[in-house]
């Protein structure tokens, strides 16, 4: 039996579908889970994917994060129920307090949307196991908000337990505090990450088949779980 | 009834690459004297009845604001409605 990743829709969501082909792809069931239904279904691990839920009104997140589905997966990722916010869905998480920090305005403004060089400097997680330590990858970026700001402290904390899952190469594009790309909780089950390895899984439309690998390390991770 | 004002501004030392961008373009106003804009954002709130300041608290700290990246102030703005609301019609709306 596949393992069965959950992909969220909010209004306003956009990368839901490639989140869930990607899952497929990588050998899953994609199961679709809805804002308002605070069900999971019985999920072994949840994407939120891509996209400007509720208009990125008020603050990138901010409303999302008090979605009927959010007070289950807020649960479920304090139990070690595996989840991966990608892009909005990263904003979703700080905003949500399951990671550490928040996402802000890029320092130059613009909206940054180009195949973007990153490093996997943590292969602990369950969604990077796949990757080989301080490997490097190839994956879209598209965001306006994609700074990740944190106070000293923290900052200092998340690298001094390896929590920076992964950093941007060749350029900083956002300003990003330390070149933050993702991050990870202390117990590796909950990952942000800006750029979307939704992606970059198939040849005919990605950069690369990097992305995959955020895929196929959940379905290990779950595999392993269950061995 | 009770109307609250809640004013969110970005901490000092997150950037506010906003504020800078308006900075930048006063000069072209001819104005060279300004040193720093920073941008926040203004919220009012009306409650049927009285407002609990605890309550608002919570309404500010939970979702108005991120006190990650933010500070608020919380002010009661004692019944202007009326008036305030005629000031409020915009001038020279087409409608």
């Amino acid at each position: 039996m596949s393992a069965r990743v959950g992909v969220v829709t909010f209004p306003g969501s956009l990368d839901d579908g490639d989140a869930a082909r990607a899952v497929r792809v990588a050998g899953g069931e994609a199961v679709r889970l809805w804002h308002g239904d605070s069900s999971l279904h019985g999920v072994d691990a949840v994407v939120l994917p891509g996209g400007f839920s509720y208009g990125d009104y008020l603050r990138t997140g901010a409303i999302a994060r008090f979605a009927p589905v959010m007070e289950s997966i807020i649960d479920g990722a304090r139990g070690g129920l595996p989840v991966l916010g990608i892009c909005n869905g990263f904003q979703i998480l700080c905003e949500a307090h399951l990671l550490p920090g928040a996402l802000t305005r890029n320092s130059h403004l613009h909206f940054r949307n180009r195949d973007q060089w990153l490093r996997v400097s943590a292969t602990n997680t369950a969604w990077t196991n796949s990757f080989e330590s301080d490997q490097d990858v190839l994956i879209p970026l598209k965001s306006g908000e994609g700074r990740y700001v944190a106070d000293q402290a923290t900052l200092d904390e998340l690298a001094a337990n390896g929590r920076i899952v992964a950093t941007y190469q060749r350029g900083n594009p956002n300003g990003s505090e330390r070149d933050i790309a993702g991050v990870t909780n202390e117990a590796g089950n909950v990952v942000g990450l800006m750029p979307h390895p939704e992606h970059a899984i198939e040849a005919l439309t990605g950069p690369s088949l990097d992305g995959l690998g955020f895929f196929t390390s959940i379905l290990k991770h779950l595999a392993g779980a269950s061995a | 009834m009770a109307r609250v004002v809640v004013d969110v501004m970005l901490k000092p030392e997150i950037l506010d690459p906003q504020g800078q961008a308006v900075a930048n373009a006063l000069p072209r106003l001819g104005i060279s004297d300004v040193s720093s804009v920073r941008i926040g954002r203004r919220i009012e709130i009306e409650f049927a009845g009285a407002a609990d300041p605890e309550r608002v608290r919570e309404i500010a700290d939970k979702l108005l604001a991120n006190p990650v990246i933010e500070d608020f102030t919380i002010q009661e703005v004692a019944e202007p409605a009326t008036e305030a609301e005629a000031e409020a019609v915009p001038a020279g709306d087409p409608a």
